[in-house]
């Protein structure tokens, strides 16, 4: 990592007429600093151009997308409209052939490994939960747990009050107080969804990538869900991916519409639903 | 290959020690007389010291297995396709340490040991001091495995092992806990070697033939996967059955074991272990499934 420091050497280097003040510390007024993130400019994530084509298949085509800090944004689209390979670029899971994506204004998001992302800010729930099913609740949790995370940090790593706190509160906020102890893979399929969200919240990410979070849900599970998500947003940026419409209409501010590997419409929900060319994409073909 | 390697190092070892009671009463080994050489190759210096060999021991197989993990586990190479890998790396280290020209005794390998500190190989209490020896390395290693899978890093591991792309979207890179457990495991492999060697008397390139490479996964599924003690009961029970077959049935015991190998799989998915909890767990009737963390 760079240390923030030294960009302002270099600039102040760059520019001798600039003056340092009293303490020594220049004014900038606003200063861009690698390697940390800024969203001074209001959005968390910019994907400018974003093209992904699997064996001749675009997936993604020339997608450009931007985020703004603490949004819930809801994408929705048809199925191989490129939803999930969208995250899977977010994330690096797969890389881009072309476009760009950045994190904040700094972070080039098509430069990082997957751990790198993660660490950078941005969590990822699967289309399918994908919890630790031989580790209990507890243990999921603590190896989600914001902290060092690689080998010789774990070997001896040990939870500090603070650390036992934060699990608790998040097994509280995901409905798992009483679970701690189970084993994950003993979960029902709507409690496993909300343990990997929980595995997501423990990390303090700035941003969730939610793929279809209430899928195989009871209806009062994704209630539960839908005032969870509301209730985060503004804490974090909320990107969730949805087929159930229902739940996107009940959580939606924005929705971004996918088809085809780019942005077919944008906007409130009302407006989204009326857009002609949505119908036609999901009703007609 | 990892245990052929830290057998070799000590084998160096035992052999230096044997001194000029050879053979041919020569300074160097029978087989390099053999091949007419006049001094020790460069990689056979200091091997007259044991602490060397010892540090040579480790040193080795953790060296490669780090070196040859490193590229393996970057390029995700990984489940079966990594076996296969490794596999073709012993037959090729095999291969190496049967020509003569490498230096280690060819075909024939090291044998004829004398002496190892000064004391008779061959005497009983050096048999016996070895044998307990090793039982002690033995649970040493066990507790301490234990130990390690104990600490967050070994949830790690076995969260890697179940769910590698979710660990990674949490923030882990496997590189490193692949590498760290990679190395440990050649190491303690080489440790392995190293006691067996003066033991038996002998060490050549057919320990690194991948048939014991597959007899030692035969011992895990008896013994039972994904546990630590498991390997160690599949060890001495396959083991067991050996010496008896081999004398009674030698020509059959090959047979024996794939039987074995194919039954194991088919009826006992968590070997004599995962037999052994299902008959405990059948005495004590109404148990509740709250293994907490799997051993």
């Amino acid at each position: 990592m760079n240390e923030p420091r030294s960009a302002e050497r270099l600039a102040a280097d760059a520019d001798p007429g600039l003056q340092g003040g009293a303490d020594g510390s220049v004014n900038y007024g606003h200063v861009v600093e690698p390697g940390v993130i800024d969203s001074g400019h209001g959005d968390i994530l910019y994907l400018e151009d974003i093209s992904v084509s699997f064996d001749g298949f675009k997936a993604l085509n020339k997608l450009t997308l931007n985020i703004a800090l603490g949004e819930l944004r809801c994408i929705i689209g048809p199925n191989g409209a490129g939803k999930t390979t969208m995250m899977d670029v977010i994330t690096g899971k797969t890389r881009a052939d072309s476009g760009s994506a950045f994190f904040g204004q700094t972070i080039d998001l098509l430069r990082m490994s997957e751990p790198e992302i993660a660490h950078a800010g941005i969590g990822r729930k699967f289309q399918k939960p994908t919890v630790f099913e031989k580790h209990s609740v507890f243990e999921n949790l603590e190896l989600a747990m914001k902290a060092r995370k690689d080998p010789f940090g774990t070997l001896r790593a040990r939870l500090d009050s603070a650390q036992l706190d934060a699990i608790a509160a998040t097994g509280e906020r995901i409905g798992l107080a009483q679970s701690l102890n189970r084993e994950a893979g003993m979960l029902s399929h709507g409690q496993k969804q909300w343990l990997e969200i929980g595995m997501l919240l423990i990390q303090e990410p700035i941003v969730l990538l939610l793929d279809e979070p209430v899928a195989g849900m009871t209806d009062a599970e994704t209630d539960r869900t839908a005032d969870l998500f509301l209730e985060l947003a503004g804490e974090h940026t909320l990107i969730v991916v949805e087929h159930d419409m229902d739940f996107v209409n009940r959580i939606a501010r924005t929705v971004t519409v996918l088809h085809e590997g780019s942005v077919l419409a944008e906007g409130p929900m009302a407006q989204v639903q009326n857009d002609q060319r949505v119908i036609e994409v999901y009703l007609g073909r | 290959m990892f245990f052929a390697l830290g057998g070799y190092s000590l084998g160096m070892y035992l052999m230096r020690a044997i001194g000029r009671d050879g053979v041919y009463q020569s300074h160097l080994p029978d087989f390099m007389v053999f091949l007419d050489w006049k001094a020790y190759p460069w990689y056979w210096s200091f091997t007259d010291h044991f602490a060397y060999a010892l540090l040579l021991v480790v040193l080795v197989p953790g060296l490669l297995a780090l070196v040859f993990g490193f590229f393996a586990f970057r390029s995700r190479i990984k489940g079966v396709y990594f076996s296969i890998i490794t596999q073709a790396l012993t037959f090729a280290a095999m291969l190496l340490f049967y020509r003569n020209d490498t230096g280690f005794g060819g075909n024939n390998g090291f044998t004829d040991f004398k002496r190892i500190l000064g004391y008779s190989i061959t005497a009983p209490e050096t048999k016996a001091f070895l044998y307990w020896l090793t039982l002690l390395v033995l649970v040493g290693v066990v507790l301490g495995c234990r130990a390690m899978m104990a600490t967050k890093f070994g949830r790690a591991l076995q969260a890697i092992r179940d769910a590698e792309p979710r660990m990674m979207f949490l923030g882990y890179n496997p590189l490193g806990f692949k590498l760290v457990v990679w190395t440990l495991s050649a190491v303690i492999c080489g440790v392995a070697g190293a006691l067996y060697v003066p033991q038996v008397g002998i060490i050549n390139p057919s320990e690194m033939s991948p048939a014991n490479s597959i007899e030692l996964v035969i011992w895990v599924a008896v013994g039972g996967r994904g546990t630590l003690i498991g390997p160690v009961i599949g060890a001495v029970a396959v083991n067991g059955l050996k010496s008896w077959f081999t004398a009674a049935l030698p020509e059959y015991w090959l047979f024996a074991l794939g039987a074995i190998f194919v039954l194991v799989t088919l009826y006992l998915p968590a070997g004599l272990l995962g037999l052994a909890r299902k008959v405990a767990g059948k005495l004590r009737r109404p148990a509740p499934e709250a293994r907490k963390v799997p051993a």
